[in-house]
């Protein structure tokens, strides 16, 4: 007989305990290993505020993912090994199940709580610090206090840092202080760049004449790496760039140092804006 | 019959000049040529003929738009509307009988057009795909350079561009066109030269792409971000031509699908009663109707920007940067889900029969077809969640694009339901449809980091969301794409595809495709962004162990062409007219399906997925042609 034996004693509900527990115990036991170990491996690191914010938001959606893929698993190794068709030229149908309102319903109840719960905690996540992605130029999900400013300044194929704070200093290197409210200021003088900080959690979108705010609260001190991450012409590849983390008082003294290597350039600086519009504008045609 | 043609046939001279694709390409060239000189004519000032290609963009925007003219022309488009003014009876058909010659030119047999689409789509298809291997191959060092970085972006901009702009008819070109009017019970499509014409313009469409090599390549990639788009050299013109061409293409065919649908129904095919695939086709064309004007319209701004010094996408000169990315993903988003609809709808076709069962839930996932469609015109902004624009509306954007997932999972409970306890044979074709629940449950759970917009913010613009695309549209609608090739192309050419060498195609692509993709989520992960021409050393093993899988993948898809070339040209082996036990109205036809479909219009009596429900046919067509073979 092509049937399966257990088909024929109400198959159904044999069928159905044997992946729902199965779906249980599998989904029992990965979650808390995906959340626990899995987690604290995730990007993009606990170096910030907002990174770990990341780091928490990234470990819930793949532990919530997790019992997802459980299901699936279990599903399909289960139906595709015991509902082979006998290896016979003959063909034999399947019971003539069109419907279960059961099922139906169930199905679109899970899944539309489960989206509920998705859409609320990520909006939840993103309000409460910003998540260090750019805000544009009125941002919602602000860091009160005492911020410092940052500015990013996107050219092909460089950044550029200002720091309006500081008398406009320019630098050709991102430095910022330790346990610090960051505001970084993001805009482009050409094309869309942009401006990923991996390691602080930050993405921000650098468009010309435009001031895209992206907020980070520094910990330590440490290094990171920058990338544009959006194609930005020919060197998009090579516009890449590492930053610092320091503490205060060797912030200080860097700023004190910068100074006097840009004494000289200074005064020929543009005054600090939050957009600049420099002349002439190339363009095709 | 077929002595008779040979009688009448006129020698070969004769038969190369009239309208066909020789007289198109030699008309296309010389319109290129009228155009080009006319842009010079416009513009006196400079008569500096190769020189200035540069500068003079209109020249070759010019020189493209009148070559397509003269290649539709040439391949007989215009004849039509000339005689209908000149008093001529209308026709509805032109061309339908004859030779080979008959792919090679305007033909209004949607068979022979759904053909043309197998072959042409597959062509440029392949084209991409070399692009990707070219794109991996110098990836495999961090900093050694292959090509130099212009060429590079170049192939990553003609390989996303063309598999974009190419696979959004991949399936509603071969199949919709060969299969709407036979799973409907018609004998043609609603606008049979307005189904010939998509056709011609996708493949002119596909050569300007091409031509941009000769024009210095296009830096940015298919989604062509202004002002980038303004600032790049003439090449960026092809881009521009090549998506409003697709655009204005895909635009006709979904109209015409749609129209043939609604309006050419066989008697008792209510729309309870349509192959689940049909409802795939509806959905799709509905996007591609709404969404395209807009990319045209789009592109048609980028255009006047690059050319008549407008300034709609200049921040500087009072327009906005953002209005292009606005306009470009209010099209872009529907568009990927233009790529993935018609892959759900084969895979809902294809599982009842290999599973021997009925659709399980079928409203069900109609719904989950028109909901996506619908939805997917509602989500465009997260990809812009750390853009820079006005932020407010992330929350929305977040709820909307997560809201997805709700009918996309009534296509996953319909599919499962279907396989549940069914009688399940692993035909090539099944196996496909199978994997596509495999590839797309990883595209679609790894979308939900994309969604989120606190984890988009590591997400956006790295390997991870170019890990995340292929996987839903490699791995959903090319999956999707071969079963159907697997599954159609012995009713379509009548000879069946070696079914041993598909099974290998099936695991070396399956296999390949994953460890392809799977690890470039790591790699975006640790932060390598897209589409760079170098990479942190640290990212070289996991790019080398990507670059290595995806020249097998390469492989296998080689392996496809020679089972493809072996089995319909040298081995031959006629396919019996209902190989896999179909309950589906198509498979009663005779294999390959005669030009006029029907000898009587069928009429339908139910569904198609009456399997285990009585021994007569459910759907079984009261005027099926019983008698021919």
């Amino acid at each position: 007989m092509s049937t399966p034996p257990r088909e024929q004693a109400g198959g159904r509900t044999v069928h159905a305990t044997r992946v729902l527990i199965a779906w249980i115990v599998m989904s029992v036991i990965a979650t808390p290993i995906v959340y626990f170990v899995l987690g604290p491996v995730l990007p993009p690191g606990k170096s910030t505020v907002q990174g770990a914010g990341q780091v928490f938001d990234n470990t819930v959606l793949v532990a919530f993912v997790t019992p997802i893929v459980c299901l699936l698993a279990v599903f399909f190794v289960y139906s595709l090994t015991q509902f082979r068709a006998a290896p016979s030229t003959e063909l034999v149908d399947g019971p003539p199940l069109r419907n279960d309102s059961t099922v139906q319903t169930t199905w679109v109840a899970v899944t539309s709580v489960a989206v509920l719960f998705l859409a609320g905690f990520g909006t939840y996540e993103l309000l409460k610090d910003g998540s260090g992605g750019g805000q544009g130029p009125a941002p919602i999900a602000k860091v009160s206090g005492n911020n410092f400013q940052v500015q990013v300044i996107a050219q092909q194929w460089e950044f550029t840092y200002r720091y309006p704070s500081l008398g406009g200093l320019e630098t050709s290197q991102l430095v910022l202080p330790a346990d610090t409210n960051i505001e970084l200021h993001v805009t482009s003088l050409d094309a869309t760049h942009s401006f990923w900080a991996l390691q602080l959690g930050v993405k921000a979108d650098a468009n010309p004449g435009v001031d895209n705010v992206a907020y980070v609260q520094t910990k330590g001190a440490r290094s990171f790496d920058i990338h544009c991450a959006e194609l930005c012409g020919l060197w998009h590849g090579y516009m890449f760039d590492t930053g610092e983390i320091v503490p205060a008082s060797q912030f200080a003294a860097w700023v004190k140092q910068q100074q006097q290597v840009f004494a000289s350039v200074a005064k020929y600086m543009p005054k600090y804006s939050t957009v600049y519009f420099p002349d002439p504008q190339r363009r095709a045609g | 019959m077929s002595s008779m043609a040979v009688e009448v046939r006129p020698p070969l001279w004769r038969r190369l000049v009239g309208f066909n694709l020789l007289t198109g390409i030699v008309l296309g060239i010389v319109g290129w040529y009228a155009g080009w000189y006319l842009a010079h004519a416009i513009h006196a000032a400079s008569l500096d003929y190769f020189a200035d290609i540069d500068y003079n963009e209109l020249s070759i925007v010019l020189a493209y738009i009148f070559g397509v003219i003269g290649f539709l022309i040439g391949l007989g488009f215009l004849n039509y509307p000339l005689a209908r003014l000149r008093g001529y009876p209308p026709s509805l058909r032109e061309k339908e009988t004859g030779g080979i010659g008959r792919y090679f030119g305007l033909c209004t047999d949607h068979k022979v057009v759904g053909i043309q689409y197998l072959i042409g789509i597959g062509l440029f298809i392949f084209i991409g795909g070399l692009n990707a291997m070219l794109i991996r191959t110098e990836l495999l060092r961090p900093d050694h350079q292959v090509w130099p970085a212009g060429t590079y972006l170049t192939l990553v901009g003609i390989h996303g561009t063309m598999m974009m702009g190419m696979m959004t008819s991949g399936i509603l070109g071969p199949f919709g066109n060969y299969l709407i009017p036979l799973l409907i019970g018609a004998r043609r499509m609603a606008f049979p030269r307005i189904e010939a014409l998509t056709f011609w313009m996708l493949m002119a469409a596909g050569v300007i792409l091409e031509t941009t090599i000769f024009f210095g390549g296009f830096p940015t990639g298919w989604t062509g971000y202004a002002p980038l788009n303004i600032q790049a050299n003439a090449g960026m013109d092809c881009y521009i031509l090549f998506f409003a061409l697709v655009g204005i293409s895909m635009c006709l065919l979904g109209l015409n699908m749609i129209v043939t649908i609604v309006t050419m129904r066989a008697p008792g095919l209510t729309w309870t009663r349509l192959p689940i695939f049909v409802w795939g086709v509806i959905s799709t064309s509905a996007l591609m109707v709404l969404s395209a004007p807009v990319l045209i319209a789009t592109l048609l701004m980028a255009l006047l920007d690059r050319t008549a010094q407008t300034n709609f996408f200049v921040n500087a000169q009072g327009g906005s940067s953002f209005l292009y990315e606005n306009l470009f993903w209010f099209f872009g988003h529907p568009e990927v889900y233009i790529l993935a609809l018609p892959g759900f709808g084969i895979v809902l076709e294809l599982l009842p029969v290999f599973a021997r069962k009925p659709l399980w839930g079928y409203r069900l996932a109609v719904a989950g077809m028109l909901g996506v469609g619908l939805l997917s015109f509602f989500v465009w902004q997260h990809h812009l969640f750390v853009s820079g624009i006005n932020g407010d509306v992330r929350p929305f954007y977040i709820f909307s694009t997560e809201l997805i997932s709700i009918p996309t999972g009534f296509t996953f409970l319909c599919g499962m339901m279907t396989l549940w306890r069914g009688r399940i044979r692993y035909t090539v074709p099944m196996l496909f449809a199978l994997s596509w629940f495999f590839n797309f449950l990883i595209g679609g759970l790894t979308g939900v980091f994309l969604s989120d917009a606190p984890s988009d913010v590591t997400t956006h613009g790295s390997f991870f969301s170019m890990a995340h695309f292929h996987y839903t549209i490699m791995g959903g609608l090319v999956f999707a794409f071969f079963g159907g090739i697997y599954y159609w192309v012995p009713k379509m050419t009548g000879f069946q595809l070696n079914e041993r060498l598909g099974k290998i195609h099936f695991w070396t692509m399956f296999i390949f495709f994953n460890l392809t993709f799977f690890p470039l989520f790591i790699a975006g992960f640790l932060g390598q962004p897209r589409r760079v021409v170098t990479y942190p050393h640290n990212l070289q093993f996991l790019n080398d162990w990507v670059s290595v899988s995806a020249f097998l993948l390469g492989a296998s898809m080689l392996l496809f062409i020679y089972n493809f070339v072996k089995s319909l040209l040298f081995d031959r082996v006629p396919a019996p007219a209902n190989p896999w036990g179909s309950k589906s109205i198509e498979w009663q036809l005779p294999s390959p399906v005669p030009v006029h479909n029907f000898d009587r219009i069928p009429v339908f009596s139910g569904d198609p997925y009456g399997y285990g429900e009585g021994p007569a046919p459910a759907a079984a067509p009261a005027g099926a042609p019983a008698g021919r073979d």
